[in-house]
């Protein structure tokens, strides 16, 4: 039986189609996906991310801890609230998850992990505390849900049901964090638009979704969050990178921190394999079909392969993320494998769409 | 589950309508195009193939998925529904006027062995 969050039956009663995903039971789309897709790109959408799970990370040795465990570097988090997107990695350099790393104390950390490898994460956690004989505390926080809020009008939105949070939360930039009370609201998300992710006690999150339904933010299934982050160029966990996976070949190299003098777990892989791939756009020319996970990509320098397709609502267009032969560049023109056909496609910089804005050129085709 | 009484139906989620001219118009039911979700591509068979009954003659995408789409009995293609192609949304608004394409039957007779409407109920549910 899939694991259910706190707003499991306020998704059914609204008629959302349920799937399982990474061992949760979770809304794919209430009505029309490509609707819910508009809603945040235009104004306003919600996302109930309880299947995620907050992790937090205390003791004297908590940033030290961490400095050695993921493969960005947290002495980046220098202010209390401060979020830092980074891989852990295994010691062949794959990446065993991604997730945010939030700064509050010397001596509390808190991370953000994928639903589907939470308990393999956390596993992982204590074989490196044991290893290294740390004396942190592991404390996954399965007593608190998560919302994600966005769109142009998100933040406004969350002001007006949570008017205690907006003083704190008005001046936050980007990537950062405040906690007011037992509510933590970070300026992040998955999408490519501005908002915040809410991480309040599970208890109070049904009446924090109905009153964000109630002031404009329109619920929104896992279809659209996942045509929405493809869009705006961001990895899924399982499909763009796994544990054998390199972040330098699934465009993660921005989030390794090779800076000398710090080790960190897979460093000695990184560098001795290198980047072997580049991890570019793909946008379909030719109609035929949709670009999907695992597709052939026939490249001037060689084969390449899909890790994310699907059909962009706000370009219209089939949109891939691939994993492609170096020296491809942004502009070559490619071919996929779509069933019996081979498909024209344009090679592009990543993201296609940000903030509302298209980012790459539509109009040219085959 | 909406299923006109008039129609006969796949247990692959095809409808399919007798019309005047011994031809049948085929589509995906309206409980097909709800579980795919927004449906962004349709592909459908060229008209003058012959086709096997249960023979995967095209393809529906929709943004989560793509599905096959079968022909209901053994016959000749006949014409495709063009407006489709512009836009395939149209399959989602009313699933049962959204016809894909058109089959000659090999055996007119054949269409009586597809299921009726409360049997295509009962094997979708």
């Amino acid at each position: 039986m899939p694991r259910k969050t706190p707003l499991n039956e306020l998704h059914r009663a609204a008629g959302a189609r349920m799937v399982d995903f990474g061992g949760w039971d979770m809304p794919v789309n209430y009505g029309s996906q490509i609707e819910e897709h508009h809603a945040v790109r235009r104004e306003a959408g919600m996302f109930d991310v309880s299947h995620m799970q907050a992790v937090d990370i205390e003791g004297h040795d908590a940033r030290a801890f961490l400095r050695r465990a993921v493969a960005n570097n947290v002495d980046k988090l220098a202010t209390p609230g401060r979020a830092l997107y980074t891989c852990m990695l295994n010691e062949r350099g794959g990446v065993v998850d991604d997730l945010i790393v939030y700064f509050f104390r010397d001596d509390w950390l808190r991370i953000v992990v994928n639903a589907g490898t939470a308990a393999k994460d956390i596993a992982w956690l204590e074989r490196l505390r044991g290893e290294w004989r740390s004396q942190i505390r592991i404390t996954p926080r399965t007593d608190l849900a998560i919302v994600a809020v966005q769109g142009p009008r998100a933040r406004e939105i969350v002001w007006k049901v949570f008017p205690q949070v907006k003083s704190a939360t008005e001046a936050l930039a980007p990537f950062n964090a405040a906690i007011v009370g037992d509510v933590m609201v970070g300026r992040t998300g998955y999408t490519g638009e501005d908002g915040f992710e809410i991480v309040l006690p599970a208890a109070n999150v049904a009446n924090a979704w109905k009153a964000l339904a109630e002031a404009g933010a329109r619920p929104c299934g896992l279809g659209a969050r996942d045509t929405l982050r493809l869009e705006a160029g961001m990895n899924l966990y399982g499909q763009d990178m796994d544990d054998e996976i390199s972040p330098l070949d699934a465009g993660l190299a921005w989030t390794v921190d090779l800076a000398p003098g710090r080790d960190f777990v897979g460093r000695a892989a990184l560098e001795s394999r290198g980047q072997r791939s580049d991890f570019l756009g793909l946008l379909l020319l030719d109609a035929g079909g949709v670009l999907r996970a695992h597709q052939k990509v026939s490249t001037p320098a060689g084969e390449g392969e899909i890790t994310s397709g699907t059909f962009s609502p706000t370009l219209s267009r089939s949109i891939a993320l691939a994993r492609l032969p170096r020296g491809v560049a942004p502009g070559a023109m490619v071919h996929v494998q779509v069933r019996d056909k081979q498909l024209a496609a344009r090679v592009v910089k990543l993201p296609f769409v940000r903030k509302g804005k298209i980012l790459v050129e539509t109009k040219e085709t085959a | 589950m909406k299923t006109p009484k008039e129609l006969r139906y796949t247990s692959s989620h095809e409808w399919v309508r007798r019309d005047g001219d011994g031809t049948l118009a085929v589509g995906i039911t309206d409980h097909a195009q709800e579980q795919l979700g927004d449906i962004v591509f349709v592909e459908a068979p060229a008209a003058g193939r012959k086709v096997n009954a249960g023979e995967a003659v095209g393809v529906v995408e929709s943004v989560k998925a793509a599905s096959d789409i079968y022909a209901p009995v053994a016959g000749e293609i006949v014409g495709a529904n063009a407006d489709l192609s512009g836009e395939p949304q149209k399959v989602n608004e009313d699933a049962y006027s959204a016809w894909i394409y058109r089959i000659k039957p090999s055996n007119a007779a054949d269409v009586d062995k597809l299921l009726d409407a409360a049997a295509y109920e009962k094997s979708a549910s």
